[in-house]
């Protein structure tokens, strides 16, 4: 049979000589190299009170932004969804009822926003197509557990906290050209025209 | 008969049609867009102004050119005219004037909006490159009025085309709504808080080109890219009960009438449009209450197609062929089917 590899090795049944007979020779060569890994530098690091350096723009868990009045920004547009293409993304929408102005920023929201952990490949695409600058990929790790159905995570994980210190701060995470981008008031789409903003 | 060229184009057509509908004799590109204009509403057209095209000579008799753009669909064709409309750069540049014009008062708020995705304005300001406003100023609003159980009006998105309206006056006797006031602050009203609850009423959502009128029953259930839709038809005696259901897994969402290539409704027979009335519109959403004739078709630019899945048209035609060939015996000659027999 021909060898797959040229690294295959032929074995003989040919008599060992005196020095490998007593297997020290062998042994401390062994131990030498385990011993001069003492003197290396460590290649790992003690996660988790150490963390290594990550990207800034690397894509971990997703964030549902809220407004600066704490009123949620997704409408539920459905683009996220129909760009994501791994179809991770599924949604609920619904209308707001009167006295709900505080919690939702438009006349439609998501009752339920869910994102399957499992399925998303983390390419970015729905941050891409979001056009109300509600979702945002984070650096923050997506946790392992147990269960699959653990990995669907509804508003409870996805929609960030309404206290301004517990936000996610996403703001080093932009690039130049979308700090660019909301610069020009013209394509500020998600601005809702009102005699404040016209002041 | 009078023969036009459009675009480099020339077909006859009888004496007395539009610019716009010879156009859409010969279809393809070189049709202009409408935004008002519905050839199954008569005295529609003529408000909008994205049918403008440039005539360069105005007939065989008379060959001086139009000294401005024209509407076409309220110019009729002359013999011997010459039409240019896709080969004019100053006709794309007048009607992308023309979009920002509509877009001025048009609130962009399509991620909230139910008619995104088979909205006409969307695919004009995409198609024109407008898909982002340049004005900076208050949009005009109105107090929000509610027109009845079935028809939710959002006057904002509204660009006062006219059509439903016309739909109002020529399919539902007793029109209650129209347009009231004048200039900036004119808008779609029932004038006296009155319900539009005439049975062919709905018809009005099918021909707004913007998401001004939409299905209350529809509203927020699902974005227009993830329903699929299929043809199917009932028994009524009020229309003629032929639609389009809109799915979402095996529930019907919405129903509307069928449209054609140009957005508008199919006709069912010769020169009879398919409108459909309220009662198979809003309120037959079972399975069991239609006959479904197969999934319609996308155009596959469109972003409906996105989750849409049906028969190619080549495995349409083999298929048929196969259908066509059982039953009669064919005579394939030894060995017609070893492939290395070529």
């Amino acid at each position: 049979m021909q060898a797959l590899t040229k690294r295959s090795k032929v074995v003989s049944n040919k008599r060992m000589s005196f020095m490998e007979k007593i297997y020290l020779p062998a042994i401390i060569k062994g131990m030498m190299i385990t011993l001069s890994h003492f003197f290396k530098k460590k290649v790992t690091v003690n996660y988790p009170e150490v963390k290594r350096p990550i990207a800034p723009v690397y894509r971990g868990q997703h964030v549902l932004k809220r407004d600066e009045n704490g009123a949620e920004r997704c409408t539920a547009c459905g683009l996220c969804a129909v760009a994501c293409p791994a179809e991770a993304i599924t949604m609920v929408a619904e209308e707001r009822k009167a006295g709900e102005e505080g919690l939702y920023r438009e006349e439609k929201y998501a009752s339920t926003y869910e994102i399957n952990m499992l399925r998303c490949i983390f390419c970015g695409l729905c941050e891409e197509a979001c056009p109300k600058e509600a979702i945002f990929l984070t650096d923050r790790i997506v946790p392992s557990t147990f269960e699959r159905h653990e990995f669907v995570y509804g508003k409870d994980k996805l929609v960030e906290p309404t206290a301004k210190d517990e936000r996610v701060d996403i703001t080093e995470r932009q690039n130049v050209d979308t700090v660019e981008f909301k610069k020009h008031k013209e394509y500020a789409h998600n601005i809702l025209y009102t005699k404040n903003t016209l002041k | 008969m009078a023969k036009v060229t459009i675009d480099g184009h020339t077909i006859e057509v009888p004496d007395g049609t539009t610019i716009l509908n010879a156009a859409r004799s010969i279809g393809g590109k070189i049709v202009p867009p409408a935004m008002c204009y519905y050839s199954k509403l008569k005295t529609s057209g003529g408000y909008c102004r994205t049918c403008l095209v440039k005539v360069s000579k105005g007939s065989e008799k008379d060959p001086r050119p139009m000294p401005k753009p024209v509407a076409s669909c309220r110019t009729n064709v002359m013999d011997g005219m010459v039409v240019e409309n896709i080969t004019s750069p100053e006709i794309l540049e007048a009607r992308a004037g023309v979009v920002e014009f509509l877009l001025i008062n048009h609130p962009l708020d399509c991620p909230i909006c139910d008619q995104a995705g088979e909205c006409h304005l969307q695919d004009l300001g995409y198609e024109h490159g407008k898909a982002k406003t340049r004005y900076e100023f208050a949009r005009r609003t109105f107090v929000k009025i509610d027109i009845g159980e079935y028809i939710k009006l959002h006057m904002t998105r509204c660009i006062l085309c006219y059509r439903c309206v016309k739909v109002a006056e020529q399919l539902c006797p007793g029109r209650v709504h129209g347009v009231i006031n004048r200039g900036d602050v004119a808008e779609i009203s029932t004038y006296i808080q009155q319900a539009v609850d005439n049975e062919m009423s709905g018809n009005m959502i099918d021909v707004c080109p913007v998401g001004a009128l939409t299905d209350k029953t529809f509203r927020f259930k699902s974005r227009v890219w993830f329903t699929k839709p299929v043809d199917a038809h009932r028994k009524c005696d009020k229309c003629c009960g032929k639609v389009r259901l809109w799915f979402k897994g095996s529930e019907v969402l919405r129903v509307t009438a069928r449209k054609d290539e140009w957005g508008e409704v199919e006709d069912v027979a010769e020169g009879k449009a398919g409108w459909i009335c309220n009662d198979c519109r809003f309120h037959k959403k079972e399975v069991n209450d239609w006959v479904i004739e197969g999934p319609s078709h996308i155009n596959r630019h469109s972003v409906i197609s996105a989750n849409h899945y049906e028969l190619s048209k080549l495995k349409l035609d083999t298929e048929q062929h196969l259908k066509q060939l059982e039953g009669k015996k064919v005579d394939l000659g030894e060995g017609a089917l070893n492939p290395n027999n070529q």
